[in-house]
């Protein structure tokens, strides 16, 4: 009977379509509501040009507010009405994003109205900060996929981001402020490993306790050393690199061929650990330790050494998504600056459903909320700021609790493995 | 290859699982090894493939002494194991789980799936045993799983097979395929190494039976020229009645009844169709079938597990629908799932936590809030005692018993309390013939307390040992209930979804 606890009920299946829809509806009273009657311009201005140039410049996207406005409502209604009724069947969860996009559609242009929004600024702010998140996420898909669960992420983020600023000072390189953040990352895997994969210990405490340990430690170093010592926090920090000619294509260009080597390495990273995850013997052993260990050491695999190597790969994954705040966003260390990205990195592991290139899909919503929020202070929109920033979270919120539905962890996640 | 154990010794804490083994596998043989529950069967076998490391003895393979301290040596040793619980990853194909640890890599370590898949497609057909690669494993029947667990072994070029009761979870036309797998296999010069409580099988495929009786060898024998009963009788120490003493029953009202009965999965499919009878306090009716025919469904929309479509079920006059699961138990029914490490034990508590599985509240166990570990204990040792449950002690977790001694502490704790009904699936699965007779027992003496007595159970001899009247499932039909006595084969062809009357006709022939 195992086919009932993985497959949805048709009654399961109508009351999500219904919900679905109720949360259209929302969309539609938002939109129809406040966004065609607080517009404070007549047209907004999307410009799709960016500033340091390309091969050739495209016209501004000029559109009159309120009749746009009109025509996604009208868009999203009849979304929300087919929900209500049939429902869309296998692609329930696809037309939920629509409708979201559509909304955001709309809010970008009651945002842009009476203004200008640079659209590639959106868009390279997005790549920007979805790139720790991408990187986190990964860490977590390669310690779960093994078995570990790993919620320490936060914890490994910090620890890298203090050890490369540290390195990087001290060296005057960023590539060795790189390594001092891989080793710190690895360092708390290496702290999980152990007490989790070796000493058995409950997974979710350990977690717990490292982030509690990394932020203490991080923190007392901050206060005690850094701020008597400001030479040893003035990373350098990587450049922005091009590609030539590819970087000059509109639109694209900017968004994907101009970037640092943490942005290029995650793409990279992405691409390179789903391959080898799903691909390759060594993903296939990584996989059957998680689901089944003891049929993996029944054909003589070893479980706990393949645990070790996956968390520790995800504490060198990790460390680098640590890196990127003082080697390429901000360029100096302060506490708590990772701001809860740890956590966000692991609903992106929960949303992708595991796998790398859907924990990068969540990664880059997570990351657009982020710019989103950037952008929205630049047009200087009525929220008060603060509560921009909680944008991030409350998508994080609303996806996990809204479109994940059930999820099909690694059979044996969590678990530690104990022979005979 | 000629395998031998030489004083062969493993403790437990609290058991000697492994008394000074002595066993001699020959080449080409099919060595059966019979046992009581916990007699060490499993245990020996795992020590063989590297999983346990034995604490005295040594094993040698054509006369050189081996170490076998992983299972990496011991497949490299050319010994393969099936073992009692498979070991196969869900989510993976056939191939996958074939190849998984002795992998083929193209360039940057790259899987290469196709070969995987025609060598594991040409493994199959050559052996008997087919099955396709591609299929994930968890979308396969048992039966299936087991050839893809035996495959696995072949694979890694097996001259030493050893199948820890592979028969348990087959049907009867699936253990014959298994049987003329075996024949093959061993054709070769190969040998086999078969575990199993149905003496019959022993009788069907085995050259030579060695018998464990709580660790030590105690006969070796040829199945051809010995008896059942004697089997029987080596292997528990004592005269083993292999009928049940029945007497008529005398049914009274009905305690279950169900009625127009039709349970959908969750993809909205029709499992159980409009499936109606009546189960009487003081009889016994037994529901046989191919596993998968609905049973399951059935069982759990009567223990209210699962939601209803459509009509009702009845137990003791009250409707079960609408009933929590623990108004249910409280009202009288006692059930033995048919998958006791999922439904039916908790592996990490105690024995003594497990007889009281459902009750833990009432008194005397608790008072004023509070556990009474005395009483919880006193209570187990009792039933220990009365089902002969082999266990070190009442507080050893239940996952360490072995597998029959688990199903006799499910059969404990669900026998010990008066209970208007009983539902039994696969009440005797993975037990010893001893303890089959002791379980049996128990069930006729439920049912002349006047206790309505529904058995589900694929095994035949199981059917005809019990029951005062006999359905048959199909498709999620029920045909039938029919007055025993109806001949096996009649019982056997309806299994198969032969037309009752034909099958009657033709039974009654014979
Ligand atoms: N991992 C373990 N820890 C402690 N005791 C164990 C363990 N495995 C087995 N035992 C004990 O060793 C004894 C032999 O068990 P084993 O599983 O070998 O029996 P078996 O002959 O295979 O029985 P069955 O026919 O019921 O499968 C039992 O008493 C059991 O409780
Ligand atoms: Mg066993």
């Amino acid at each position: 009977m195992s086919a009932v606890a993985t497959t949805t009920s048709a009654a399961a299946k109508t009351r999500r379509s219904r919900r679905f829809g109720a949360f259209s509806l929302l969309l539609v009273a938002v939109m129809g509501g406040a966004f065609t009657t607080t517009a404070r311009g007549d047209t907004a201005t999307f410009v799709l040009n960016d500033a340091r140039g390309q091969l050739f410049d495209l016209p501004a996207l000029v559109l009159p507010v309120v009749p746009t406005v009109i025509v996604l409502t009208i868009a999203v209604a009849a979304i929300a009405a087919r929900q209500l009724t049939t429902g869309f069947g296998d692609r329930a969860v696809v037309m939920v994003g629509v409708a979201s996009g559509l909304f955001v559609l709309a809010f970008l242009t009651w945002a842009a109205a009476g203004d200008a929004l640079s659209v590639i600024g959106l868009l390279r702010g997005t790549v920007r900060a979805s790139t720790p998140i991408a990187f986190g996420a990964l860490c977590g898909v390669l310690c779960e996929r093994a078995g570990v669960i790993n919620i320490a992420i936060e914890g490994q983020f910090l620890a890298a981001a203090f050890a490369a600023a540290v390195f990087a000072s001290m060296a005057g390189s960023p590539w060795v402020g790189l390594l001092g953040g891989i080793g710190a990352g690895a360092l708390v895997a290496w702290m999980l490993a152990g007490l989790s994969i070796k000493f058995k210990a409950d997974q979710i405490v350990v977690g717990v306790v490292l982030i509690v340990f990394a932020t203490g430690v991080t923190s007392f170093l901050t206060t005690q050393i850094l701020s008597g010592n400001p030479q040893l926090n003035t990373p350098s920090r990587f450049p922005t690199l091009e590609i030539p000619l590819l970087a000059e294509i509109p639109i694209v260009g900017p968004i994907l061929f101009r970037q640092t080597i943490l942005g290029f390495g995650m793409f990279v990273a992405v691409a390179w650990l789903h391959y080898a995850l799903f691909e390759t013997k060594w993903g296939l052993r990584l996989r059957s330790v998680g689901e089944h260990p003891k049929a993996a050491d029944t054909v003589g695999i070893r479980v706990l050494a393949t645990r070790y190597r996956a968390v520790l790969l995800g504490g060198v994954v990790a460390g680098i998504g640590g890196s990127w705040w003082t080697l390429d966003a901000v360029g100096q260390f302060s506490r708590e600056m990772t701001g809860g990205r740890g956590f966000i990195a692991l609903a992106a592991m929960l949303v992708g459903r595991y796998s790398p290139v859907g924990a990068f899909g969540a990664a880059l919503l997570f990351g657009f909320a982020d710019a989103l929020a950037t952008s929205l202070q630049l047009l200087g929109v009525p929220i008060p700021s603060t509560l921009l920033l909680t944008a991030p979270f409350v998508v994080t919120i609303i996806v996990v609790a809204g479109l994940v539905g059930r999820l099909r962890p690694p059979a044996a996640n969590g678990q530690p493995y104990v022979k005979g | 290859m000629r395998l031998e154990l030489r004083g062969i010794t493993k403790r437990f804490p609290g058991v000697i699982a492994n008394d000074a083994v002595d066993l001699v596998i020959e080449p080409g043989e099919v060595h059966g090894l019979l046992g009581e529950n916990g007699a060490g069967k499993s245990t020996l076998m795992n020590i063989l493939y590297g999983l346990y490391a034995a604490d005295e003895g040594e094993i040698l393979i054509d006369g050189q002494p081996v170490e076998l301290r992983e299972p990496d040596d011991a497949i490299a040793a050319g010994i393969g194991m099936v073992h009692q619980h498979f070991m196969l990853v869900p989510v993976f194909t056939v191939a996958e789980n074939i190849v998984l640890g002795v992998e083929h890599t193209r360039r940057f370590g790259k899987l290469d799936r196709r070969r995987a898949s025609r060598e594991v497609g040409e493994l199959a057909e050559r052996s008997g045993l087919p099955v396709d690669p591609d299929a994930l494993v968890e979308d396969l029947p048992v039966g299936i799983q087991q050839r893809v667990e035996i495959l696995k072994a072949l694979y890694r070029n097996a001259q030493t097979l050893i199948l820890d009761e592979p028969t348990a979870v087959l049907t009867p036309q699936e253990a014959d395929d298994l049987f003329e797998a075996i024949r093959a296999f061993t054709g070769e010069g190969r040998s086999v190494v078969f575990i199993s409580h149905k003496l019959g099988e022993h009788r069907a495929i085995a050259d030579r039976v060695s018998v464990l009786r709580r660790g030590r060898i105690v006969g070796t024998a040829d199945p051809r020229e010995t008896s059942e009963q004697e089997l029987a009788n080596l292997m528990v120490g004592r005269p083993v009645s292999l009928v049940v003493d029945k007497p008529p029953g005398s049914p009274a009202d009905p305690a279950i009844e169900v009625r127009g009965l039709t349970v959908e999965n969750a993809a909205g499919t029709v499992v159980v169709d409009e499936v109606s009878f009546d189960v009487r306090r003081g009889e016994i009716l037994a529901i046989a079938g191919v596993e998968g025919n609905g049973q399951s469904p059935l069982v759990r929309a009567l223990t209210g597990l699962q939601p209803i479509a459509s009509g009702e079920v009845l137990i003791a006059g009250e409707p079960v629908a609408g009933r929590s699961r623990k108004q249910i138990l409280r009202g009288g029914v006692g059930q033995v799932p048919e998958d006791r490490g999922r439904d039916g034990l908790v592996g990490e508590f105690s024995v003594a936590q497990n007889l009281i599985l459902g009750r833990w509240d009432d008194e005397p166990f608790t008072k004023r809030q509070t556990l009474q570990f005395d009483v919880i204990g006193a209570h187990a040792r009792q039933l220990v005692e009365a089902y002969d449950i082999r266990t070190p002690s009442v507080d050893t977790p239940a996952a360490s018993l072995s597998g029959g001694n688990q199903q006799k502490v499910v059969v404990a704790r669900e026998f010990d309390l008066p209970i208007d009904a009983l539902v039994a699936s696969q009440p005797t699965r993975g037990v010893d013939v001893g303890s089959i007779e002791y379980i049996h027992e128990r069930i006729v003496e439920k049912r002349d307390e006047g206790t309505a007595v529904l058995i589900i159970s694929s095994e035949l001899d199981e059917v005809l040992a019990l029951a005062d009247r006999v359905a048959v499932m199909f498709h999620g039909r029920l045909v039938g209930p029919f007055e025993m006595p109806v001949a096996k084969e009649a019982i056997g062809s309806m299994m198969a979804g032969t037309d009752p009357e034909l099958a009657m006709a033709r039974g009654g022939e014979r």
